[in-house]
């Protein structure tokens, strides 16, 4: 029977020829991680159980991202028992601060990850390294503990939604502009349990950065995994971080799909999804003039380079405006680096806004930046659900970094393309 | 295995930062983290509940983070199944692994009122109002989600195998 990429992974990792939709199988998992949240419930389970071991030292990442440097005693504590795990284990890819990123963004980063993986994190964007064409969900600590402990993991093999992707992007429209625009098509239940499959011309159009941002937000139309297809761009960013070999799947031509979603992707506006959902997507246009009392520009959605230059394109030169705080949060120590060799570091602090090093920290209303109660932000990160930035009486507007600029440099939700 | 008690119902869409907000992700004890349960959807869950309610809500219930926080809020509060027409997925799978019962059932989903009287017997899937003198058909679970239900849990399913 024909598979879809999704499928054809797992059946390799299940040690079987095919595999069909519905199917429950055990997989053999290339990574597990975990992170300074679901990590110390994944040990406390571990040990509880008397399971207390790692099934490949080297195939465990644990990630100190979310409440680092410790915001408190109590994330503090947390880190300790996630240090003295990856001590008495000897696990090589432990992440502490001055090592760590947001761990979406680090692994691919530090070649950790590869096409045709499998991937379980504990953390549901985990499903971001489907950019590079691995198979990446998120679970929670207990099926985290049983991947940490034997290496292994149970899925139901999920059908799958083809996005098909043609055209070429306007200015100012990025990856996080597609994935607003799709979920609010299939809205935040439409890929439940499913695949969300990318395909098509469009998807050469979309540098690896904007796939990344694409595949993060997988799961907020409630799919198991976004996946792309591998080519040159995909080679071409493994290549050099990637110290093993990889292996690329394919979709077959007449694989079955529950549906096929198109995107000509030059009919896209930069989109903006309005609180409390993420499928509230509209185009700019339909909120500009939303007035604002913070941007964020970061996560593991829209944390990298490229989000990173954008932001410093537009705020080059201005300045953010009054009343109005801008954060930026580069997602790694190397994306920080860079920030600052290319001057990017400086545009931000000349421009009025503050760099913070790589957390998580607003995103889950951790720290860094929490609303008060009656405030509003635009946000380059991925949930916007009530109380997620701070107050249960605050609101997130999702955007991407471009409109989130464009947006603290006037105090108002803006089209970048009207400055 | 059966349940009775109070129904807790909300809408489409729970989401995991409204089940236990993540400014108390940083606590440790599951008791002292329960008393947040539902906060920000329902400010007086945690004082209204007692052990035996059913929480009944609509689509894709648990939406959200990865957490296991969540269902564990919910079960260390006493509450003795969750009622909703969808579950998230890693939701639906950390409810089954930490073993707080879910059933899904869009019909119950549907019908049943918040403050209706519910009981469940688990071993049918059969869910029945009591308020309202009516029963509905829950879907039944595969044989190998039974399995880890049976044994208490994921690890202890893992143990029971010897792995």
């Amino acid at each position: 029977m024909a598979m879809t990429m999704t499928q054809k992974i797992l059946a390799a990792h299940a040690g079987l020829d095919e595999v069909v939709p519905g199917q429950l199988i055990e997989a053999d998992i290339d990574l597990v991680l975990a992170n300074d949240i679901t990590g110390p419930v994944a040990i406390r389970e571990l040990k509880k159980a008397g399971m207390d071991k790692v099934f490949d030292k080297d195939k465990v990442a644990l990630v100190m991202d979310h409440f680092v440097p410790n915001k408190d005693i109590k994330s503090a504590e947390q880190c300790v028992e996630c240090r003295d795990f990856a001590r008495e284990h000897g696990i090589v890819n432990f992440f502490d601060v001055g090592r760590m990123g947001i761990e979406h963004a680090l692994l691919p980063e530090q070649g950790l990850v590869a096409a045709g993986d499998c991937i379980i994190g504990a953390d549901s964007h985990t499903c971001t390294y489907g950019a590079l064409g691995a198979f990446s969900t998120g679970v929670g600590s207990t099926d985290c503990a049983a991947g940490i402990a034997t290496g292994k993991a149970w899925f139901r093999v999920p059908s799958a939604i083809k996005v098909v992707l043609t055209g070429k992007k306007a200015p100012w429209v990025s990856g996080k502009d597609v994935i607003l625009h799709l979920i609010g098509e299939i809205g935040v239940d439409g890929a439940l349990y499913q695949s969300l499959e990318f395909t098509g011309e469009g998807v050469a159009e979309l540098t690896m950065d904007d796939r990344f941002s694409i595949a993060n937000m997988a799961i907020e139309a409630g799919a198991k995994n976004g996946i792309f297809p591998v080519d040159d761009k995909t080679v071409a960013y493994m290549e050099g971080r990637v110290p093993r070999a990889w292996k690329v799947f394919e979709a077959d031509a007449d694989a079955e799909y529950e549906r096929t979603v198109e995107i000509d992707l030059s009919t896209l506006r930069p989109t903006v999804s309005v609180p409390h959902l993420p499928e509230n997507a509209k185009p700019v246009e339909e909120v500009a003039g939303t007035e604002i009392q913070q941007a964020v520009i970061g996560s593991c959605t829209n944390g990298r380079i490229e989000d990173m230059r954008v932001a410093a394109d537009i705020l080059r030169g201005r300045h953010v405006a009054p009343g109005v705080r801008a954060i930026v949060i580069p997602a790694t120590q190397e994306v920080y680096l860079r920030c600052i060799r290319e001057g990017l570091a400086e545009v931000f602090i000349e421009a009025g806004a503050v760099i913070s090093t790589p957390t998580c920290g607003p995103c889950l209303g951790g720290y860094m930046g929490i609303l008060a109660a009656g405030e509003r932000a635009i946000s380059t990160t991925n949930r916007n659900f009530v109380g997620r930035m701070g107050h249960v009486d605050s609101e997130v507007y999702l955007s991407s970094p471009a409109v989130a600029a464009a947006s603290a440099v006037t105090g108002v939700i803006t089209d970048p393309a009207t400055l | 295995m059966n349940a009775h008690g109070t129904v807790f119902k909300y809408g489409d869409n729970v989401d995991t930062d409204v089940i236990i907000p993540a400014r108390y992700l940083n606590i440790a004890d599951p008791d002292e983290l329960a008393t947040h349960a539902m906060e920000d959807i329902d400010a007086t869950f945690v004082k209204r509940v007692k052990p035996g309610d059913i929480i009944v809500a609509n689509r894709n219930f648990g939406c959200g983070s990865s957490r296991e926080h969540a269902p564990l809020v919910i079960k260390q509060n006493g509450v003795s199944c969750v009622i909703a027409a969808s579950f998230a997925r890693i939701f639906y799978r950390n409810a089954i692994n930490i073993g707080l019962p879910i059933l899904e059932c869009a019909e119950a989903a549907d019908k049943i009122a918040d403050g209706d009287e519910v009981e469940i017997d688990f071993s049918t899937g059969v869910i029945r109002d009591v308020t309202r003198g009516e029963s509905y058909q829950a879907l039944a679970f595969p044989e190998f989600i039974n399995g880890i239900i049976e044994h208490g849990g994921l690890l202890n399913s893992l143990k029971a195998r010897g792995v």
